[in-house]
């Protein structure tokens, strides 16, 4: 299969790779740049697993051809800590006890982060709609909701 | 047509592990190089956090920190046995395996520390920071560390324990049946209030309040995780997923994530968790399993709410709008 070159930013760092055409961002970022952040659930679009943030906006990397993100700025959960300090929706996410086995935890921080991004205040009803795309097995949700809603309000803290 | 309202009640009697031809769990426990614990498993973390419990354990029948335990779960090829973690099974069968195989090796580095000190190794007792001393006298102390050195470097000696966990296979009486097929169990209760919809059979939570006895929570915080996750997978299992709606006929049968309903968080509904403590007598420092039994009550108590909003009675999971209309047209037509 014909390769095709795929240059973006992954986590403000400049990555550049040959890609067999075709392949989905997922792969790319797991078995080509080693991010393994993103996890792959279903492979087809409906269990938010592997979700990323490419120039701000959630995307399913299982769904996203890499090809189509040459010169992109693609954040992950992976690049959320600086400096050895968690971002606030991770630590929201410990303090919470919001991963058990933690599948599910990369795209739900994505699709919180993308959420939070936007709308630095949001109500409970927000929160769900925002994670909506996202299934989780173990946590039973509410874990979750709390955890997004915590970190909302430690970023207003730390704001004022 | 309505919306109605009803409410439900059920408890259950849970067997903590199972028992086909026996239930073992094993456990290795050996002190490292750097005074730390290591303890061997061939069981899996799926997430409910049987290795923090496991350390927990660990460190409270050594006498050290939990920080002071590794918990090695890597291969069930090369493991001591375990029959694995299911059936509300890891933290009871587990943990008293761990306890026996802590229980040896501590009493090995009670031994060692002894030499060091030259007094009775029944004389001694840890301090959880890391120290062995004479009881009432602190100040005739070792390390825990120093005590591995000694025993590494100078005795020639394996800080380690074996512990084995087996509830027997239980044989049924020839004459009544009746059999042991578990040493403990949990308990749970579930009031659960639904709203159903009589024209499209639409079943909305409106609150689900459970109560669960699992002897000693050995890990507050996690116990809690377990019980809201489990309380929701309950609901799910009553209303909402399977993989065959039709069953035994194959017919409509979920094939992949698209096709096989599972909720989302939109879907969930007001959840209210107690916890009560009644410690078993063999369990691990008195612990039940919580795992699996958390998830069942909901189911029984939903049906009953069903029952008491519209009077109809589904035998069927899950409960489905399409099951609700036609127990619904059922008894409307006999009622003519
Ligand atoms: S793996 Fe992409 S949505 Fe499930
Ligand atoms: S924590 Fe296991 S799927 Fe969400």
């Amino acid at each position: 299969m014909a390769k095709v070159p795929v240059q973006f930013s992954l986590n403000g760092e400049e990555k550049a790779e040959f890609v067999d055409s075709g392949s989905t961002l997922l792969k790319v970022l797991r078995d080509k740049m080693g991010d393994t952040s993103p996890k792959g659930g279903c492979l087809q679009g409906t269990c938010g697993s592997c979700s990323v943030v490419v120039d701000g906006e959630l995307r399913l990397s299982c769904l996203t051809l890499a090809e189509t993100c040459d010169g992109a700025d693609i954040q992950t959960t992976a690049g959320l800590a600086s400096d050895g300090v968690l971002h606030p929706l991770q630590r929201a996410f410990m303090d919470e006890f919001a991963a058990q086995c933690g599948f599910c935890t990369p795209g739900m921080i994505m699709a919180a982060k993308v959420l939070l991004d936007a709308n630095p205040d949001p109500t409970r009803e927000d929160v769900i709609e925002a994670l909506s795309g996202n299934v989780c097995r173990c946590t039973g949700y509410e874990p979750i909701i709390r955890a997004v809603l915590t970190a909302a309000r430690s970023n207003s803290q730390n704001a004022a | 047509m309505a919306i109605r309202r009803g409410r439900g009640v059920a408890a259950v009697n849970y067997p903590t592990g199972m028992n086909l031809g026996g239930d073992p769990s094993q456990a290795l426990v050996h002190s490292t190089p750097t005074g730390n614990f290591m303890v061997t498993l061939s069981s899996v973390d799926l997430g409910q956090g049987l290795k923090q419990v496991m350390a927990q354990i660990c460190a409270e029948t050594i006498g050290v920190k939990t920080e002071q335990v590794i918990i090695d779960t890597a291969d069930t090829d090369t493991g001591p046995h375990c029959m694995g973690t299911f059936a509300s099974r890891g933290t009871h069968r587990i943990g008293n395996a761990v306890i026996q195989a802590a229980k040896e090796a501590r009493q090995v580095m009670l031994e060692v520390a002894a030499e060091a000190l030259e007094v009775d190794a029944g004389d001694l007792e840890t301090d959880g920071e890391g120290n062995i001393h004479v009881k009432g006298a602190p100040q005739k102390s070792i390390s825990i560390f120093d005590t591995a050195l000694m025993a590494h470097f100078k005795l020639g000696r394996s800080i380690s324990g074996r512990g084995m966990f087996l509830v027997p296979r239980s044989y049924p009486e020839v004459e009544t049946g009746a059999m042991k097929p578990s040493t403990c169990y949990a308990h749970a209760c579930t009031v659960a209030e639904v709203d159903v919809d009589d024209e499209t059979g639409e079943v909305t939570v409106v609150s689900i309040k459970n109560v669960f006895e699992i002897g000693r929570a050995l890990n507050p915080k996690m116990v809690e995780q377990q019980l809201v996750g489990g309380s929701w997978m309950g609901i799910s299992h009553a209303l909402y997923e399977t993989t065959e709606p039709y069953y035994p006929a194959r017919d409509h049968a979920g094939t992949d994530f698209n096709e096989y309903l599972m909720p989302g968080p939109g879907d969930i509904a007001p959840t209210e968790i107690v916890v009560l403590e009644r410690p078993a007598e063999d369990g691990p420092y008195g612990a039940k399993g919580p795992g699996e039994m958390c998830a069942n009550p909901q189911i029984p108590a939903l049906a009953n709410a069903i029952f008491d909003a519209v009077g109809v009675r589904i035998d069927m999971m899950p409960i489905t709008p399409e099951r609700i209309l036609r127990a619904l047209k059922e008894q409307r037509a006999t009622a003519h």
